[in-house]
This record gives structure tokens, C-alpha cells and sequence, in this order.
């Protein structure tokens, strides 16, 4: 096994996942895009860990996914707050934020 | 080492007090919380745990600064025995108390909690005292506000800040506590948030001050990467220690650049704090807050944190500014044009608390220049006269505008020939004033008299010329405000006019920032004053005792306070110099933080002679360890104070006439000469817009740095971003006309007009790269991170 | 079995469930419909948890199929349903600048194959593909709440705000 199999692995989904944060409207899509970032991002980590027989690597994945988890549950309240005051969860029609 | 090998030791005392002086910045900080959750329900709406803590706190400040001087006196009484016996033994180090727990740990890295206290940490007696004075006074000045228990909870929280920064036994606790002190400063110059002058002065400070504190993160972390294996090595203790890094500093192991850039980094953030040029613009803006705010934070505590954070790791400054070996340095030369830029300036303001406000950067440069140019005890002297008259001038400017000025402050409108009708307040800021002046025998005299002095003896002789022209110009600038506020005819309210609030708040917002008392919002404490039988008609009148006491302690205090350090009587009345300067003697290295009650100290056998060799003058000897660096002091010359003392009483007596002539009885050779005199009058406008630095901060550096990105932002968005889609959408158009209506029509133009008309319809002007669609973000960050991360790649390989 | 067709065993292995990921990502992000995008994220956080397998980190692999697989998953589904009145395809997923994210993603994933190629050309992960270990979990425990017990501080405060936030942003009045 070459860590460079892991790291391209990694590379591969992190690509995808940004290519689906930015080409997505629906803001669910877009948070499932953001988990494959997460994910990728472990799978380095893991890979690192192995390589320098260390179990720091295996500890941070951990935290990633505790994070992940509640990144999702405050995203979705607000897919649905947003749901609510708008009937629709498309980013397109987000523009508050215009400067 | 001719004399006597012989060494005595001594035990150092401690005590409770000196081994728990931790718990005091606790107090409030246990009282903040106290006030946020049961200060609504309490029947002083939480002011009583204010003042109590403060109380608390000024209680064990004292025993602590009692149990220090025991400490100081039983060693220096051990070592003059021991001279009488015929052993020759210089002052010995007397070490600071330090304890210290671990705090938190990540990664290996070990960070502590703990307390520092030596001389330079009796500070903690002046900020407790004046802030206990401050709630006292606040108790009245804020009676019936209605955000009266969050601007207590503030206040408090401030105070434990502030305590926690001075008692501090490393940098990353120092930060908090200037974090802390920052935020509060931010609450409660925004105390009356509804007025929108108020909410941006507040927004102001925060950022001004930010910009600075970006130093202190950057100093902390440069000393540390340099200093902690040294630290762990000789002293085990960690690299943000300030004792370690103290010695460090000194050792001559340190690698120059690290002190260099550590100290320049250190001192930005100081510039940013302590309202030194070019950053000052934010403190005269600050006064929109609270009077008491100004009075505590703005003037006496907060702003000397930048002094206090050079005074407290003046070893690293001392060898990384050079201080010792030059006659210029950074700290000299903000210090030194700080001092007279913002005495210019106290002569063009109409607000009496503006005045104050340049009076207070201006002492501040002063207190820079001294510990820059060596001066380090009659700067951090400076620094506790200077509380003492300097919050009194604020309480009494706050008093008139309380009782006499219908809540205003603007002296020309508003106040003159306050003096009759206000005897105490007027009294009280006089005194202040002269004291800030420096006439003799008046506590500023001592401290800055010193300063100017040192600085000259040092070899630093351009700032002392810059030292004597800001006394004169000291002088004149606090007479024409005592001319104007208490002498000459009534006008305005002081005259017992009742003038409309709303006109007179609208004539006063051309003066940009004015304290909200007048705004709409406190108009309900106003109608409880009218109930006040004592409030009466709105006519001048002297304020309740609440005030006034305060007022009267100051006063007293700016009467006495430098005989503390009174050099001019001899070296028996330099007190302040024997508790506070530390002795700089090389030590045996140990762990500082195991330095505990009742250590051992080896009285150092001194050398031949009155010269003393310190640290830095002598090479050290192996396994010894110093912790602050060799100063001279200048000896005290009649004929050198007689000289300030007569530029003083110039500008006391030449303001004076000036006043008299054009405010009363309206020479006409004097008024309009700003207008008549091109010179005076260009003079006049480059003073009134305070050297255009806001306009050079806002207009200037904003445009200039925020306007182009954001101008190529929009660049980038109409004509990258759309031109790969415009692009492609030309190529599809040539190369195949007929696919042009079924799919080009669809996809690529929908999406070129789709972003077009986003783009067109969401830019304004102004900044149209803001279109809030989060995809254009996220791909320009994407696209941006990509792009940088190539750059590295190609350079790195 | 011998070293060598543990290699290659774990090799084939390696491959089949990148490939696996890869395609589930790219239908991930390229469907129209919202729940089957959902259930192919199932089989990358799948694939993911075999991929941690094979780099001997179970206790992560069981964390990620509980936690991943389990609980978001279903969240996500919920999320899809409580926002939508219909399940079932659509047609416009995208939005309307969809093609700069082609460019943006190309061009990032072009810089770090880059960069791991030529970082990583062709070292081995592990000399001894036998020996490696699998990490007990008290190794992991002692690392959490020894040196790293501050970030857990930190997250256990931010997964509680979490909670407060979510319930606060959901509620309805």
C-alpha cells in the first residue's frame, strides 16, 4: 500500500465534495457536499496516522466526525428555518448577504 | 571582588496576603457574574456587588502592598546590619512572589495560571482604589439609567481585567486580561448605544485597538518560540513567563532579532492601547462613553496598560530598543511626538473632556518617552500621580456637566464662572490641574519633572527639549480650560438658560462625538431629577456628596501623592523607588515559580566604591540570572527643576492673559486672528481636523486598500467570471449558428444573463463583488485558495 | 497467508472500494433528486468506514458507521423531507453558475495530485503490511483525554451549542 493512494483518494472526494458545495443550489445538497469534504479530509488523517505510527491522527478523525455531526444538526435547523420563512431552500434566492 | 566574600543571608518575609493576591482580580470577576444574574432583582440593581468587590479587592491590595513593603524592608534592614558590621553589601534582588498552576495543556504545550507580585504589581493599589472611587462616584452620575446594572457589570468586569493583566505571571494571562479590559472598553464607551455617534465611536476604539493587539499576539508568540527552550533549560519555567523571559532577555543569550522584532511587535500593540501616535484617534472619541468610563478606563487604568506592558517586560525592551546604548529609539520617538501633537491639540477642542483626552495621550507619551529613554521608576511613578489628578479632572468635568452645565460639555456654550456657584468641583479640578502641570509641590511636578530630567541625564537631550515644551504647552492648554469652564462670564446653561435639549444636542453633533447625557434616550433619569427638590430649576449648583467626596480624595491625593518619590528631599523620601525599582543583581538561577515564602537571599558582596555593576554592565557568572537591567538615575538639581518650573508658570501666566484678553473682554487685536492670519489659521485648520488622520484612516487607507479589491473583485466577477462564460458562449455562437437556438439560447447565454443580471442587479457602485450569492463566494475562495497553493507549490519546488 | 497476497489481497481491496467511493461521490453531487443523492452518500460514508479499516483504525470505522451511516443520514433524509413536499426527481439542482465550479475543482485537484505525487511518489505506507496493528481504543482514550483533553473541552462545548442552536433555530413562534 503507497500513501499516495490514500492521500489521492482523499484529493479525489475533496474535489468532488467542493465541485458539489459550489455547483449545488439545494442547501441540502450542499451540506452532503460538505460531508464528503469531511470525509476526506479523515482519510488523510488516518493515513498520516498510520504512516507515523501514531494514534493522534485516529483521535482527530474522531473529532471531525463529533464536529461533523453538529456542523449537520445546526445546518439542517437552518435548511428549515430558512424552509419556513421562504417555501424554498434554493441558495440562489439567498441574497441578504449583498453588499 | 575585593570585598568581603563573606556573604550574610536573609530570610524575605511573606505573607498571607503576598501569597494570595490571586484571589484579587477574582473578587470581581465573581462579582460580574453575581451583577449579570441577580443584579436586576437586587435592591441597588447590583451596584452593591460592584462597589463591594471593589472594596474587597482595595483591601487586599493593601495588605498585599503592606506585606511587599515588610519584604523590601526586612531584607534592606538585614543587609544595612550586615553593613555595620563591616561587610559591604549592595541592595539584594528582592524576588516577586510568583505562583503558578497549570492553566490548561494541548498537545504537550503546558500553559499556567498564576500571580506575579513585586513593586511594579503594587499598580494593582491604584487601579483597585480608583475604580472603588468610580463606582462610588457612578452610584450618583448613572442613578436612574437604564441600562444602569450592565454599565456596573461592565464596569467590574473591567477591574477584574485589569487586576488579572497586572498580577499576571505570563504573557498568555497578560493577553486575557487586556482582552478583557478591551471588551469592556467597547461596552461602555457604547454604553448609550442608541445615539449612533456613540455606537461608532465604541466600534472605533475596538478596531483601533485591535490593530494593535494583532502586535501583542505576534510579540508573545515571537518571545516564546526564542525563549522557551532557554526557559525550560535554565529556570523551568515556560517561554510566555515573564520572569523567564525577563532573564532571558538579559542573559545575552538571546538571539537580537527575536528581541528586536519581539520588542517592536510589543510595542504596537502599546501604541494601540495607550493612544500613542499615529493610533491615538480613537481615545478622545472614546470619551462618548459614561463620564466614570472615561475617568477609570480612558485616563487612570486602562490606557496605561500599553505603559505598564513595556514597564513589566522593560528587559526585553531594554535590550531589543537598545535603550541603554542610543539616544533614539522607537519608543522615544512615538513617545516623544505623541507628547506634543496631543498638546496641540487640547488647544482647538471645545469639549472639556476632549481636552482631557489629548491631556491624557500626551501624558502617556510622556510616560513612553521616559521608559524608553531609560527613565523606568519616575515613568512608572508617573503612572500612579498621574491616576490620581487625572481621574479627578475627569469626575469634576463630569460633576460640571452633572450639576452645572446641564449635562453638556462643551465650554464655550455651556459653562464660565462655574467657580462661585461649584466652590468644591472647582477647587478639586484646580488643584488637579496645577498637579498636572507640574508645580511644585504637586504630585505631577515629582513624576514628571523626573521623567524630563532622566531622560536629559541619559543622554536622550532632543526629548528633553521635547519634555519642557510639552510642560508649557500642558500648562497653557489646562489654563484655558480652567479660563472657560470656571472663571469669566456665565454663557449658555451655566448661565441658568433653558435651552431645548434637542437644539442644543443638534448643535453639538457638528463637535462630532459628545457624551449622550443629553441624547433623548436618558430622558427618563432626567424626569427623576426634576423630582429631585435639590435639582430645582437646571441651575448651576453644587453636585451631591457622592460626587463630591470622591472628587475631594482625588484632589488630596494629586495634593500628596508625590511625596512618595520626592527625590528634591534626598534619597530617605525616594520611597517609591525602594519598593517598586527592582534591584538589578545577578541571582541564582532556580525555578522562579518555586521562589516562595521565606526563600533564602544571598546578600551580593558590592564592589568598591558608589558605582554599582549590575546586569548587562558585568558579564554574568555561570548558573546566575538577572531580571531587570542596570538604570541610571539622574541626580536632582535645583537649577534643572527651576527651569521646567519656569517654562510651567510661563504657560500657567501667558495662557492665562491670553484668555483673559480674548474670551472676556474680546481683544480685538486677538479674536479672529485664526481668520486674519494665513499662517495661524492654516495651523488652526490642520489642529481642528486633528491633523487629518481620521480622514487619512477612513478616506485614505480604506479606500485605497478596501476600494481596489473590492473594485477588482468586481473586475474579476464582470469580466473573468462571466467572460469564461461569455467566452464560450462567442466560440459555440461561430462555430455552430444553428445549435445557437437550441442550446446556447437555453444554457450558456441563460447563465451569462442569469450572472449579468445578478451581477447588474445586485452592484451598486460601491462594491458589487458583494452579490450574497454564498456559490460566488465559495468559488473565488476555492479558486483563490488553488491558485496560492500553486504559487507556493512552483516557488517551493 | 503470506505477506506478499496480503498486500496484493488489500491492494484489490484498496481499489474496488475507491472506485466504489469515487462513483458515489460524483452521483452525490450530479443527481437530480435529493434522496437518491442521499443514498449514494451512504455507500462513500460506506466505503469511507472500509477504507479506515484497512488503515487499522476500527474504533474510527465503528464511529463513522454509527454516527455517519446512522444518525446523519438520517437527519439528512429527515431534513429532505421536512423541506420538501415532494420526493422524487428534479430539474434543477443546479445553480445557475454551475460551470466556474468545473474550472475551480479541476484545477484544485490538479495541484494537489500534483503535490502528492511528487511528495509521496511511490513511498510505502507501511514497510510490513503483517505488522500493522490495529490501534487499541485505550491508546486512543489516553490521547483524548491526556494531551487533547482541550479541543475535547472545546467540543463538547460546541456540540452543545449546537443542541441549544438547533432547537432555538427549529422552534416555531
Amino acid at each position: 500500500m503507497l500513501t499516495a493512494q490514500f492521500l489521492l483518494l482523499g484529493a479525489v472526494l475533496f474535489c468532488i465534495g467542493v465541485y458539489g458545495v459550489l455547483a449545488r443550489k439545494n442547501a441540502v445538497m450542499v451540506l452532503m457536499s460538505i460531508e464528503l469534504i469531511l470525509n476526506s479530509v479523515n482519510l488523510n488523517l488516518l493515513a498520516f496516522s498510520v504512516r507515523h505510527g501514531s494514534v493522534d491522527g485516529n483521535t482527530f478523525a474522531l473529532y471531525i466526525i463529533a464536529i461533523a455531526a453538529a456542523e449537520v444538526g445546526v445546518g439542517l435547523a437552518m435548511v428549515l428555518l430558512i424552509y419556513r420563512n421562504r417555501r424554498t431552500i434554493a441558495l440562489d434566492d439567498l441574497s441578504e448577504m449583498k453588499g | 571582588m575585593l570585598a568581603a566574600e563573606a556573604t550574610a543571608e536573609v530570610h524575605a518575609s511573606s505573607g498571607w496576603f503576598l501569597e494570595h493576591a490571586w484571589v484579587i482580580p477574582i473578587i470581581p470577576a465573581v462579582a460580574f457574574a453575581l451583577i449579570i444574574f441577580f443584579g436586576k432583582k437586587m435592591p441597588m440593581k447590583g451596584s452593591e456587588f460592584g462597589v463591594a468587590s471593589m472594596l474587597a479587592s482595595l483591601v487586599l491590595a493593601v495588605g498585599a502592598a503592606w506585606q511587599w513593603i515588610q519584604r523590601v524592608d526586612g531584607v534592606a534592614g538585614a543587609a544595612h546590619s550586615a553593613a555595620e558590621e563591616g561587610a559591604h553589601h549592595a541592595a539584594p534582588f528582592v524576588g516577586p512572589i510568583i505562583r503558578e498552576w497549570t492553566w490548561w495543556q494541548s498537545g504537550g504545550f503546558e500553559f499556567g495560571i498564576g500571580q506575579h507580585i513585586d513593586g511594579l504589581a503594587l499598580t494593582l493599589l491604584v487601579v483597585a482604589f480608583i475604580s472603588t472611587l468610580v463606582q462610588v462616584y457612578s452610584l450618583e452620575y448613572l442613578r436612574g439609567d437604564r441600562r444602569y446594572t450592565h454599565f456596573f457589570a461592565a464596569l467590574t468586569l473591567f477591574s477584574g481585567g485589569m487586576l488579572a493583566m497586572v498580577l499576571a505571571d505570563n504573557t498568555i494571562l497578560f493577553l486575557l486580561g487586556w482582552e478583557i479590559m478591551g471588551l469592556c472598553s467597547f461596552m461602555l464607551i457604547g454604553h448609550w448605544w442608541e445615539e449612533e455617534a456613540n455606537s461608532r465611536a465604541a466600534l472605533k476604539a475596538f478596531f483601533t485597538v485591535r490593530v494593535g493587539d494583532m502586535g501583542l499576539l505576534i510579540g508573545t508568540g515571537i518571545l516564546f518560540f526564542s525563549a522557551n527552550s532557554w526557559t525550560q533549560e535554565h529556570l523551568g519555567v515556560s517561554g510566555f513567563n515573564i520572569s523567564g523571559l525577563s532573564a532571558w532577555a538579559m542573559s545575552g543569550a538571546a538571539s537580537q532579532s527575536a528581541l528586536t522584532w519581539g520588542a517592536v511587535a510589543l510595542f504596537v500593540a502599546c501604541i494601540g492601547k495607550s493612544g500613542q501616535f499615529p493610533l491615538h484617534t480613537w481615545l478622545p472619541d472614546a470619551m462618548a462613553g459614561p463620564t466614570p468610563v472615561s475617568s477609570l478606563l480612558h485616563s487612570s487604568t486602562m490606557v496605561v496598560a500599553g505603559v505598564f506592558l513595556v514597564g513589566r517586560l522593560y528587559p526585553v525592551f531594554w535590550e531589543g530598543m537598545k535603550i541603554g546604548d542610543t539616544n533614539i529609539n522607537f519608543i522615544v520617538l512615538i513617545g516623544g511626538i505623541t507628547i506634543v501633537i496631543a498638546a496641540l491639540l487640547a488647544f482647538v477642542q471645545h469639549d472639556i473632556k476632549k481636552v482631557l483626552a489629548y491631556s491624557t495621550v500626551s501624558q502617556l507619551g510622556y510616560m513612553m518617552l521616559g521608559l524608553g529613554a531609560g527613565a523606568w521608576l519616575p515613568a512608572i511613578f508617573h503612572i500612579f500621580t498621574h491616576a490620581f489628578f487625572k481621574a479627578c479632572l475627569f469626575l469634576a468635568a463630569g460633576s460640571v456637566s452633572h450639576s452645572g452645565s446641564h449635562h453638556s460639555f462643551d465650554m464655550k456654550k455651556d459653562m464660565g464662572g462655574l467657580a462661585k456657584k461649584m466652590p468644591v468641583t472647582a477647587t478639586t479640578w484646580i488643584i488637579s490641574t496645577l498637579a498636572l502641570a507640574g508645580v511644585f509641590p504637586l504630585a505631577g511636578f515629582f513624576s514628571k519633572d523626573e521623567i524630563i530630567d532622566n531622560v536629559g541625564h541619559n543622554g536622550y537631550n532632543a526629548f528633553m527639549i521635547v519634555g519642557l515644551s510639552g510642560a508649557f504647552l500642558t500648562a497653557a492648554y489646562m489654563t484655558r480650560a480652567t479660563y472657560l469652564t470656571f472663571f469669566g462670564e456665565a454663557r449658555g446653561a451655566a448661565a441658568g438658560e433653558h435651552h431645548d435639549e434637542h437644539a442644543a444636542h443638534d448643535a453639538h453633533t457638528d463637535h462630532g462625538v459628545h457624551d449622550a447625557h443629553v441624547g433623548h434616550d436618558t430622558h427618563a433619569a432626567h424626569d427623576d431629577h426634576d423630582a429631585h427638590a435639590a435639582h430645582g430649576d437646571h441651575g448651576p449648583h453644587e453636585s451631591p456628596k457622592l460626587i463630591t467626596v470622591p472628587l475631594m480624595i482625588l484632589a488630596a491625593l494629586a495634593l500628596v501623592a508625590g511625596l512618595a518619590n520626592a527625590t528634591p528631599f534626598g534619597s530617605n523620601w525616594e520611597r517609591f523607588k525602594k519598593y517598586v525599582e527592582p534591584s538589578s543583581e545577578y541571582v541564582v538561577a532556580e525555578s522562579a515559580v518555586a521562589s516562595g515564602p521565606g526563600e533564602s537571599i544571598v546578600l551580593p558582596a558590592a564592589e568598591e566604591g558608589e558605582k554599582k555593576e549590575g546586569c548587562a554592565v558585568v558579564a554574568p557568572e555561570e548558573g546566575k540570572v538577572c531580571y531587570f537591567p542596570t538604570v541610571s538615575h539622574a541626580k536632582f538639581k535645583w537649577s534643572k527643576a527651576a527651569l521646567s518650573l519656569v517654562i510651567v508658570a510661563f504657560g500657567l501666566i501667558s495662557s492665562w492673559l491670553f484668555c483673559v484678553q480674548y474670551y472676556t473682554r474680546r481683544n480685538r487685536r486677538l479674536v479672529g486672528l485664526t481668520e486674519r492670519n494665513v499662517v495661524l489659521r492654516g495651523g488652526y485648520k490642520v489642529l481642528w481636523n486633528k491633523y487629518y488622520l481620521d480622514a487619512l484612516y477612513e478616506k485614505v487607507i480604506v479606500r485605497a486598500v478596501a476600494y481596489p479589491i473590492s473594485r477588482a473583485a468586481y473586475w474579476f466577477n464582470q469580466n473573468v467570471l462571466d467572460g469564461i462564460v461569455n467566452a464560450a458562449g462567442k466560440i459555440s455562437r461561430r462555430v455552430a449558428g444553428w445549435v445557437y437556438r437550441n442550446i446556447d439560447q437555453r444554457v450558456v447565454d441563460g447563465a451569462v444573463n442569469g450572472s449579468g443580471a445578478a451581477a447588474r442587479g445586485t452592484g451598486g457602485a460601491l462594491r458589487p463583488v458583494q452579490s450574497g450569492k454564498v456559490n460566488q463566494y465559495g468559488a473565488l475562495l476555492f479558486a483563490a485558495a488553488a491558485i496560492g497553493a500553486l504559487i507556493l507549490v512552483i516557488i517551493n519546488t | 497467508m503470506l505477506a506478499a497476497d496480503l498486500l496484493v489481497a488489500q491492494n484489490i481491496g484498496f481499489g474496488i472500494i475507491a472506485l466504489l467511493m469515487v462513483v458515489g461521490a460524483l452521483r452525490v453531487v450530479t443527481v437530480n433528486n435529493v434522496v437518491h443523492a442521499a443514498l449514494w452518500l451512504v455507500v462513500v460514508l460506506s466505503g469511507a468506514a472500509a477504507q479506515y479499516l484497512l488503515l487499522s483504525a476500527e474504533f474510527v470505522a465503528i464511529t463513522q458507521v454509527l454516527v455517519y451511516v446512522g444518525a446523519v443520514m438520517v437527519l439528512f433524509l429527515f431534513g429532505t423531507m421536512l423541506t420538501r413536499a415532494r420526493i422524487g426527481a428534479e430539474n434543477d439542482l443546479n445553480n445557475k453558475n454551475w460551470k466556474i465550479a468545473i474550472p475551480v475543482s479541476l484545477l484544485m485537484l490538479g495541484v494537489m495530485s500534483w503535490v502528492i505525487v511528487d511528495g509521496f511518489s511511490d513511498e510505502k505506507l507501511i514497510e510490513n503490511p503483517g505488522e500493522m496493528a490495529q490501534v487499541p481504543v485505550q491508546l486512543i482514550s489516553d490521547d483524548i483525554f491526556g494531551p487533547y483533553l482541550l479541543p475535547f473541552w472545546a467540543l463538547s462545548f460546541v456540540l452543545l451549542v449546537a443542541v441549544i442552536g438547533a432547537i432555538v433555530l427549529a422552534r416555531k413562534d
